[in-house]
């Protein structure tokens, strides 16, 4: 198991960005943006909580390792099972820990430096309104109705601007980024340089001279306010707009069983496209079943196998010339040897997949069968006869548990013929079929979600099998997307390749056709006798 | 049947034959049928080489009738009918220099592709000196 390279190219990526991004993360941040920290961070963790239970959790841990064979015990299940953690999962439930830890700290900071700049931006011109009456009030001239009507139209200005902040950056974190997202960093710096110089005008030119035209003052904060708004309009142009128009179609391959999809997507930096090809993965792809791979690596380990080198030279001259040489000429004897060889595993292939089609479909049909009978077994009551017979009636739970046994042993067999049999505890399938029950759903309905792999958010959260990803690129991930750029988003146990190709420039002309030009002609041909 | 190209002279190996025409009740009759013509469809001649080629062609003889001795083919294209030109000619306009009610002998030139064909193997057949 290739642990040890997985999880130190990880950590080593990490500790650079770390170290190079931290101090660029503390002078420039964004602003309004409390709820975006987390894309500041160095990992792209999707928002479940990074903490997986503990080796002190031992019902949630015994019902992974659970035995197989509950089909045929049903009755009585216990959650009695050794606690077998293997080493991957405890290297990977201590780097959780200590990245949730860093990860906590620095999203923590980032949000109270939003909300303070936040803050400081809403003020400013209400400080602006409001800090002549206290310094100067006597010299102040009064307030005209002009200057009344602009104080409306300043409450009504920061009001909208309140609401359009909150419907824009206030949204949950969808995942933490490697990089900064610059965008919003240039976004952020733009408020501040621009908040800073209206500052400064106004204490060199109000506050030193103390200016008693009221109203000019007032117009001065209705343009700060305005200024903002048109700072709001470009951050949505340049945040949401700007991505929104295809531009590349990206295909996105998982590296183990090839699996492919296809996507289109508008102009993004490579970081963003991740994230975005990320969300659809988790919602398209088929979910990731390492026991289908089995047959494919046993194939290739035979092929290995068949052959082996002998040196029957002895050790001679000069080694490492002669030991390079002879590993050449060693590869090359096992090709020819190979490509010699009378190769009759394409022959067990192809009988072993057909007799493993057929013994799925017998399985299948055996389980359709029962899954019927179970059902007719139940029957909803209706209005009426709740009234009158309050005898043996069930809610759904207890009708699934009573009608579960019936089919729990040909499911099981189904379950593990297809090698599925670890994506579907007993847990689940029950509580599936209550709500298939409640639900007057048919049988063919209840089955259809274990005879195809559904999409990988359809499972329980312990089989996603991946909320670490690492986004592996040759350009900077900061970088737009450009044609024919490839990148690697790479977790646990498998990786996903994606290259992008741009959609083309397309010209187009135009030919006008006058209506009255459609005209038509008989096609003759006559034969005449002289 | 040499190609056709619009506006050049054709050039054409053709054979003369000369029809008695039969009388038969109140009509003199020839015994074969045309097709083509400039106002027709040439797409759908069987017998033509090029498709574009809006000539009169014999698509049918009457066995054992007048132009069926005299040596008419089926497919043969009417170059010339008693002087008449019949390349440019619509069917109609066909029909009635064939069909003339004071004529009883028509002199056609006909082509056909086993002409030329005859023509290149006798020329062949004598080397150039």
């Amino acid at each position: 198991m290739d642990t040890e390279s997985t999880y130190s190219g990880y950590s080593y990526y990490s500790g650079r960005s770390r170290g190079s991004h931290r101090h660029g993360e503390r002078s420039r941040d964004r602003h309004k943006s409390r709820s975006k920290d987390s894309r500041s961070e160095k990992s792209v963790t999707i928002t479940t909580p990074p903490a997986e239970p503990l080796l002190g959790d031992s019902s949630v841990r015994g019902e992974q390792v659970q035995d197989d064979n509950w089909g045929e015990t049903t009755t009585a299940v216990t959650g009695t099972s050794e606690h077998s953690l293997s080493q991957e999962d405890i290297v990977r439930i201590t780097k959780d820990l200590e990245d949730s830890v860093g990860l906590d700290c620095r999203r923590y900071f980032t949000l109270t430096l939003a909300v303070i700049m936040g803050l400081l931006v809403f003020l400013t011109p209400l400080a602006f309104l409001a800090l002549p009456h206290l310094l100067w009030p006597e010299k102040l001239q009064t307030c005209g109705t002009a200057c009344e009507g602009l104080f409306i139209s300043v409450a009504f200005k920061l009001l909208i601007l309140l609401l359009a902040v909150w419907a824009l950056f206030f949204r949950p974190p969808r995942a933490g980024l490697p990089r900064v997202f610059v965008f919003r960093a240039l976004l952020a710096v733009l408020v501040l340089l621009f908040v800073v110089s209206y500052w400064l005008f106004y204490g060199v030119r109000i506050l030193d001279s103390q200016d008693e035209n009221y109203q000019g003052i007032v117009q001065y904060a209705v343009s700060l306010v305005d200024a903002l708004l048109f700072i709001h309009y470009l951050a949505i142009v340049l945040l949401e707009l700007r991505q929104l128009q295809p531009c590349f179609s990206v295909c996105v391959a998982r590296s183990t069983d090839g699996e492919m999809r296809h996507y289109n997507l508008g102009q993004l930096s490579i970081q963003r496209a991740a994230l975005a090809i990320l969300e659809h993965y988790y919602c398209d792809f088929p979910v990731h079943n390492p026991a289908l791979l089995s047959a494919s690596k046993s194939r290739a380990a035979k092929h290995l196998a068949g052959l082996k080198v002998y040196n029957v030279d002895g050790p001679g001259n000069n080694a490492a010339a002669a030991s390079a040489g002879m590993a050449h000429s060693q590869s090359r004897a096992m090709i020819a040897a190979a490509a010699r060889r009378r190769d009759t595993s394409h022959n067990e292939l192809y009988y072993e997949e057909a007799e493993h089609e057929r013994r799925v479909r017998k399985r299948k049909s055996r389980l359709v069968v029962a899954v019927e009978e179970a059902f007719t077994h139940i029957k909803r009551m209706q209005e009426e006869e709740q009234k009158k017979a309050p005898g043996d009636v069930m809610d759904p739970r207890e009708a699934a548990q009573a009608i579960f046994p019936s089919m729990a042993r040909a499911l099981q067999k189904y379950l593990r013929t297809t090698k599925q049999q670890h994506c579907h505890s007993m847990e689940s399938i029950q509580q599936h079929l209550a709500f298939c029950i409640t639900n007057n759903m048919t049988p063919k309905a209840f089955l259809e979600c274990y005879l195809t792999p559904g999409p990988t958010l359809q499972y329980s959260r312990d089989h996603w099998r991946a909320r670490q990803w690492t986004l592996v690129s040759e350009a900077s991930v900061t970088n737009g997307l450009k044609d024919g750029s490839t990148f690697v988003l790479r977790c646990a146990d498998f990786s996903l390749v994606v290259t992008t190709k741009r959609i083309p420039y397309i010209q187009m002309s135009e030919e006008y056709i006058d209506p009255k030009s459609h005209k038509f002609v008989l096609r003759l041909q006559s034969e005449t006798s002289v | 049947m040499s190609s056709f190209i619009p506006g050049q002279p054709l050039t054409a190996v053709v054979q003369r034959i000369q029809i008695q025409k039969l009388r038969q009740g109140d009509n003199l009759i020839l015994g074969f049928s045309i097709g083509g013509g400039i106002d027709q469809d040439p797409g759908q001649n069987p017998f033509s080489d090029d498709k574009t080629d809006k000539g009169i062609y014999v698509t049918r003889i009457t066995p054992r009738g007048p132009a069926d001795e005299a040596g008419l083919k089926m497919g043969d294209k009417l170059m010339q009918v008693n002087g008449w030109d019949m390349t440019m000619v619509t069917h109609d306009q066909a029909r009635k220099r064939l069909t003339k009610k004071n004529e009883d002998v028509v002199r056609l030139l006909v082509t056909r592709r086993s002409l030329e064909e005859a023509v290149k193997h006798s020329m062949g057949s004598y080397p150039r000196q």
